[in-house]
């Protein structure tokens, strides 16, 4: 059983500093200084929060805004460094965070493929032999030489939900991405997901949607105001979450 | 150690595509496109061989080669340590978004300057056939000075990249920098002039005079460099790479707190 742990999450306490006013100069860091009042405010978005992810399981992260939810989904994909405990990950990771967000507006389609799979750290062996799935799952076969300055924001959302998802990683991380375009490709979207989903991959899961938290997660971490409020089966979960 | 050494296997082909991204984006609009990187030093070499060959008649040999060296060199030094300071805030929105590791930014500046740099050198390599300047062995170590200011320059563009997360306004303090960098660097006028005054010492020293007169000396003069040249061409590299290395790495998983 302690074999299939994916992501563990240990102890994880994330203070940032200075959240009231930021000091991004030198002028006022001088003068900050000669007043005494270079105080940080220390502010915990995240307070000693501790869950393992098993293999094949589905987690929901529930909470209002301002839970830390998004500093969780960050310093599992690495984005950010726990003040205090671990996260470890075991496995290859693909976040959806934000799509397309490598994007270079001036390159063509083509050349945003293959700039956009190499920032999720893919080799160019590799990038060449999923291409061309990649363009028809975004239905761009048309478009795909033309620069991405000229597509249509739906266009874009399709290009890069295809490029994060036609690799199946161990683990994904997904933060309220789960459909975009029009009606018919959103289908496509939540088929793949669903796809995805079913099978060996991990999947950690922030929505605000609790339907969609029912229908999909095996199990559910609540946050609250930084500390775990409650954690265990979708249903119990999500039934106390609403009754809130 | 090898950590380190894998992820940047790993993300070497990211590396290469930024690169590209940046060539493509670059001259892509232009008409003439590369032929700027040719024509740049050159029409610059004429502006201020015009200039100022009528006012240091010191007899430097080959002035206007001597210049147009001195001067792409410089003006590498120049784009890629502006365009690695602020490298790091420029990215982002990526860094926000995405795990990449973050050394990649400056390094993808300066390494596209430096492709720039070797076009450039093109044009200087022309002006070598044009002006004369008789073939000899020495002209083969030309690789070296620019390796050793390429290691320099990415110590350097590590350190400005890591200080502007933290104090934006490092960009105009290094504005006025660059200015007396340029005027303390003997790219215009002969360094013996200045023999005698205690400035002589502090241009003679500094790491980009060392640089420059390395390339300069073996392109132009068929000098074989000094052992102290040498020692200060590589002492000031390794020690600008692990200074900046040291600088970067300490602070990096703070700026994703400041960006």
């Amino acid at each position: 059983m302690e074999n299939d742990v994916m992501v563990r999450v240990q102890n994880v306490t994330m203070k940032f500093n200075g959240a009231t006013e930021k000091i991004d100069s030198i002028k006022e860091y001088i003068i900050k200084l000669f007043k005494r009042s270079l105080h940080f405010q220390l502010f915990n978005a995240l307070t000693n929060v501790s869950f393992e992810v098993r293999k094949g399981e589905v987690l929901g992260l529930v909470g209002l805004n301002g839970s830390g939810k998004s500093t969780m989904l960050k310093i599992i994909s690495g984005i950010m460094k726990p003040t205090e405990g671990t996260a470890e990950i075991y496995g290859s990771l693909s976040p959806l965070i934000e799509l397309g967000a490598g994007f270079d507006p001036d390159l063509t389609g083509r050349e945003n493929i293959f700039l956009n799979g190499s920032l999720l750290g893919y080799s160019k062996e590799f990038m060449e032999s999923i291409y061309d799935e990649i363009v028809s799952f975004a239905e761009l076969e048309n478009f795909i030489d033309v620069q991405i300055k000229n597509y249509s924001s739906g266009m874009q959302a399709r290009l890069g939900f295809a490029i994060a998802t036609v690799v199946k990683p161990q683990i994904l991380i997904c933060d309220e991405v789960l459909a975009v375009g029009d009606y018919k490709f959103q289908k496509k979207c939540e088929e793949r997901i669903q796809e995805l989903m079913s099978g060996e991959t991990t999947v950690i899961l922030v929505s605000h949607s609790i339907e969609q938290i029912r229908k999909l997660c095996d199990r559910v971490v609540w946050l609250e105001k930084g500390n775990v409020r409650m954690i265990g089966p979708c249903e119990e979960v999500c039934d106390a979450y609403e009754k809130e | 150690m090898r950590a380190i050494f894998e992820t940047f296997l790993r993300y070497r082909y990211l590396l290469y595509n930024l690169i590209t991204r940046d060539l493509k984006v670059k001259y892509r609009r232009s008409v003439l496109g590369i032929l700027w990187s040719l024509l740049n030093p050159i029409m610059l070499m004429l502006i201020l061989s015009a200039v100022f060959s009528r006012i240091f008649r010191s007899g430097t040999e080959y002035f206007p080669v001597y210049l147009i060296l001195g001067q792409t060199l410089f003006s590498f030094f120049n784009g890629a340590t502006s365009s690695a300071l602020f490298s790091v805030v420029g990215a982002s929105a990526l860094i926000k978004k995405i795990y990449v590791p973050k050394y990649i930014f400056p390094l993808e500046k300066i390494m596209f300057e430096f492709v720039n740099l070797l076009f450039s050198l093109v044009a200087a390599f022309l002006m070598i056939i044009i002006f004369g300047v008789p073939f000899s062995w020495t002209m083969l170590m030309f690789p070296i000075p620019l390796i050793a200011m390429l290691i320099f320059v990415i110590g350097l563009g590590m350190f400005l990249a890591s200080l502007c997360v933290f104090f934006r306004d490092i960009q105009y303090l290094y504005s006025v920098i660059l200015v007396a960098w340029t005027y303390l660097t003997p790219l215009f006028y002969p360094i013996e002039m200045l023999e005698g005054s205690w400035i002589y010492w502090i241009i003679k020293y500094q790491p980009l005079t060392c640089f420059i007169t390395y390339f300069r000396n073996v392109v132009i003069y068929n000098t074989l460099p000094t052992l102290e040249l040498n020692l200060l061409c590589f002492g000031y590299a390794l020690f600008a790479l692990i200074f900046g290395f040291w600088f970067f790495k300490k602070n990096q998983d703070k700026f994703i707190l400041h960006i």
